[in-house]
């Protein structure tokens, strides 16, 4: 296989990774609409932290997608 | 890689840095001043300009007053939650983390392209956020040594460990504690590039569809410009939570540094 075509088969791969992170940001911001909407009160203190939880997960799928970059533009 | 690019889609030239002046190559390296450099300056001038108009001190804060005042109880609030009433002297180094990233992730985001400009994000550069992360990480290191001299390392070995899982757990902790700074520049880095790769994509996608005939341009252009319009204000949502992010993460690893544990 030509190595072109290999790198380009290489960063679709790459996007399912992409995908995979977004199954766990939805399941963050699942869970946190489900504690918020039985209790609302405490769910305003807790915004911090569903944001850093947020950050951290999605730097996962990034990392998944700079693969993406490196292999299509590098 | 000219061949990958038959379609002529090319996100990555947006992050070029070019010399604007020319360069100045005193004794084998090389000075310039770069696009970079400019829009650094650009949101410095922003910063600035923003913190001047709210330090009137009005008894009755006006809409400007109060709103620089918010931002720094924001963090003045922050540091007092995550580090206790010793943070309050962090404030002057995390507001100004926090601030220039906001500044300078929203700047990148600016439509002066419908003047012929070209808005530039600073902290898309690995080097621009590894350099943050390093200072942030120093501080911790420098904090904890001066604050706690050797008892600094129990912070790797959690209260109530058994003793035989001491030395494994004492390495996972060190490796996740020098992953830190790279965390915390790749996390900025990467969504700043990422955000703006789509957005170039997107427009791409939207030019292309045009030039290719009117059944193209309605298929493509218009579903890839609504799709544009709502990637943009997503990634004006993440440059703020970025921002944050790096901030709160700061302050959380200094609060590691001055309480153990």
């Amino acid at each position: 296989m030509e190595v072109e075509a290999a790198r380009l088969i290489g960063a679709g791969l790459a996007a399912i990774g992409a995908g995979a992170a977004a199954a766990g940001v939805g399941y963050i911001w699942g869970s946190f609409l489900q504690g918020a909407l039985r209790n609302p009160e405490a769910a305003n203190g807790e915004q911090a932290r569903l944001y850093i939880g947020f950050a951290v997960t999605e730097l996962l799928g990034l990392i998944a997608a700079v693969i993406g970059f490196i292999l299509l533009f590098g | 890689m000219a061949e990958a690019e038959g379609s002529g889609i090319d996100p990555m030239h947006q992050f070029q840095i070019e010399p604007l002046y020319g360069a100045w190559d005193p004794a084998g390296g090389s000075l310039a001043f770069t696009n970079s450099t400019l829009w650094m300056l650009l949101a410095l001038a922003a910063v600035w300009i923003f913190m001047l108009g709210g330090m009137r001190r009005e008894l009755v804060p006006g809409r400007w007053q109060m709103a620089v005042e918010s931002v720094t109880g924001f963090i003045d609030d922050l540091l007092v939650r995550n580090v206790g009433p010793a943070g309050r002297k962090y404030v002057p180094y995390i507001f100004t983390i926090f601030i220039f990233i906001l500044f300078a992730n929203l700047l990148g985001l600016m439509p002066i392209g419908v003047l012929g400009l070209h808005p530039f994000t600073v902290t898309s550069h690995i080097l621009v956020t590894g350099v943050m992360a390093v200072m942030s990480f120093l501080i911790v290191l420098v904090v904890g040594f001066w604050k706690h001299k050797l008892k600094f390392f129990t912070l790797f070995v959690p209260h109530g460990t058994p003793l035989p899982m001491v030395p494994l757990l004492f390495c996972i902790e060190l490796v996740s504690f020098m992953v830190r700074p790279f965390s915390l520049a790749l996390r900025l880095f990467i969504a700043m590039t990422a955000g703006h790769v789509l957005l170039k994509v997107f427009a791409s996608f939207f030019i292309q569809g045009i030039n290719a005939g009117p059944e193209y341009g309605l298929m493509v252009s218009l579903p890839s410009f609504a799709l544009m319009l709502f990637v943009s204000a997503l990634e004006i949502l993440i440059c703020g939570i970025q921002a944050y992010v790096f901030a709160l993460l700061s302050a959380l690893y200094i609060n590691d540094a001055e309480n153990l544990h």
